[in-house]
């Protein structure tokens, strides 16, 4: 079981978490422009690294806030978390793994 | 390849059993190949064995970067079943059975199948309802499916507790007879023997890094750890590494890779005679011919390759087992580990075509593919063979999630996604 730091209330385990999956997919904004390919890669399609992933969790049950975390998928170690909203820091980019 | 009979064992007998000989050669790499096969486990291994027995293709190499059947292989749970709901799901896995029967004896090596049945146990109304909706979706289908009272579940297997005043009491089962398992290793190793003798190449320790392709776009090949290899059509068949592989080629895939775990128990003598599932309470139990009870768990709910996941997980399952089997609370469990699968938006598998012209996938089994080893090699080798998808595998496409044509099958493996 992971040992998740959550950026409001601090290191919890992992059952009190749940993960939303990878992060930063933004919705097509022109839905009845997009094509189909454009559709299914929002839908269906994920980066699925081997290596630093960047993702979504919640912390529900504790705050009940999210948040965005980078995790290695090798090691499962989280290099670390940040904001909803922001963009994906630079952290972690020493550990990416072909 | 030296066929295995009684003649053969008395033969070797007076010898000293020294001139078994090995099972498959360990060849260089040859420059170019017909096919090439990227992973080793029981799927490629299969494709390669029916290229060779049914399209007479031989000129084919199964490029393994660890050892064949080192993966998902030698890590599931070695469970057969092909009680799927929808037609394409239906028609797919009972090949996989219809093939599986005669295995054995096809390969001359022994698989050790055993259709002990597979029960699968429904838990409140909604289950009974869906089961039964299973049922005779089955029978329409072709695929052996029956509906058990509490009863005869426990008539079928005895150490089953059907007692009403457990937290989620049984209330009924679906049984498929034809169901069972098989010796995971033996299905690797058989179809391994079988396509070596036919004149496949397997190369062992040999990771794919790259993709060669011609000017116009199609496949020329492979770069490897061990040198390029050219090749006319290539198919992957990686598991949960497939995402890495397409992603060495430029190809998105949708799949996302988990951990699934397995445990099993110190063994004991036969107590536990077929396979049971729930998926409501997720328990997933069998008995090996070595005594161990053998235990699937679920997946993990984040992305990973660690082959590991969280004790969370196993514990869940335990607690389960113990409530439906009592009688096995105090036994210790030996083993647990993780295989990496490879999940799919609808559960269900992608076999055929990619963007890339020659180049072909059969990915994304999921939690479920040991049990379709046979039918996936043959459609599979097929699809390599013409270049066109096998009636059988062509709704399995990858342009399906952009048609919309999607394999719901919630089903496909039983356990918690």
């Amino acid at each position: 079981m992971l040992l998740i730091r959550c950026p409001y209330c601090g290191e919890r385990p992992e059952v009190e978490f749940h993960c939303g999956g990878e992060a930063h997919i933004a919705r097509p904004e022109t839905p009845t422009e997009t094509s189909d390919a454009d559709w299914a890669g929002f839908l269906y399609y994920r980066t699925n690294p081997r290596g630093v992933h960047a993702e979504r969790w919640v912390h529900n049950h504790g705050c009940g806030r999210w948040f965005n975390a980078l995790r290695d998928t090798v090691s499962d170690r989280f290099v670390t978390t940040y904001e909803m909203g922001t963009p994906r820091p630079e952290a972690g980019s020493d550990v990416t793994r072909a | 390849m030296r066929r295995y009979s009684l003649t053969r064992l008395l033969k070797e007998a007076a010898s000293g059993h020294q001139g078994w000989g090995r099972q498959w050669r360990a060849p260089e790499p040859k420059k170019e190949y017909d096919v090439i096969i990227v992973g080793g486990g029981g799927h490629g291994l299969a494709t390669a064995y029916y290229l060779a027995s049914v399209h007479g293709v031989t000129n084919v190499a199964v490029l393994e970067k660890g050892w064949i059947g080192g993966g998902n292989t030698g890590r599931n749970t070695t469970i057969v079943r092909s009680n799927y709901l929808f037609d394409e799901s239906a028609a797919l896995y009972n090949h996989a059975v219809n093939l599986w029967e005669g295995l054995s004896q096809e390969l001359n090596y022994n698989v050790m199948f055993s259709q002990r049945g597979v029960l699968m146990l429904a838990h409140n109304h909604h289950d009974v309802i869906s089961f039964k909706r299973h049922v005779y979706a089955n029978r329409l289908n072709g695929v052996d499916n029956e509906w058990l009272s509490p009863e005869e579940c426990k008539e079928y297997c005895p150490p089953l507790s059907i007692s009403p005043d457990i937290r989620y009491p049984v209330l009924g089962g679906a049984l498929q007879r034809r169901g069972g398992t098989a010796r995971h290793d033996a299905v690797a190793w058989g179809y391994a023997r079988g396509a070596d003798a036919r004149g496949v190449d397997i190369i062992q320790n040999c990771e794919v890094t790259g993709l060669k392709r011609h000017p116009d776009g199609s496949v020329a090949g492979v770069e490897t750890t061990r040198g390029t290899i050219g090749a006319k059509r290539i198919g992957v068949v990686a598991a949960g590494n497939t995402g890495v592989v397409m992603g060495r080629f430029g190809l998105r895939m949708p799949v996302e890779s988990v951990p699934l775990q397995a445990l099993v128990s110190e063994p004991v003598k036969p107590v536990f005679p077929c396979v049971v599932m729930s998926n409501a309470v997720h328990a997933y139990i069998s008995q090996s011919d070595k005594g161990e009870l053998v235990i699937g768990a679920g997946t993990d709910q984040y992305v990973s390759y660690s082959q590991q996941g969280g004790i969370q997980i196993i514990n869940h399952t335990l607690d389960a087992i113990c409530e439906l089997f009592p009688q096995f609370t105090r036994m210790r469990m030996l083993r647990s580990w993780g295989g990496i699968v490879d999940v799919t938006p609808d559960r269900s598998p992608i076999i055929g075509k990619t963007p890339i012209e020659g180049l072909f996938v059969n990915c994304g089994w999921g939690t479920g593919g040991f049990k379709a080893t046979p039918g996936s090699g043959h459609v599979f080798a097929h699809t390599l063979a013409t270049g066109e998808p096998h009636e059988i595998n062509a709704p399995y496409s990858l342009d399906r999630f952009r048609t919309g044509r999607l394999i719901d099958e919630a089903a496909a493996a039983a356990v918690a996604h």
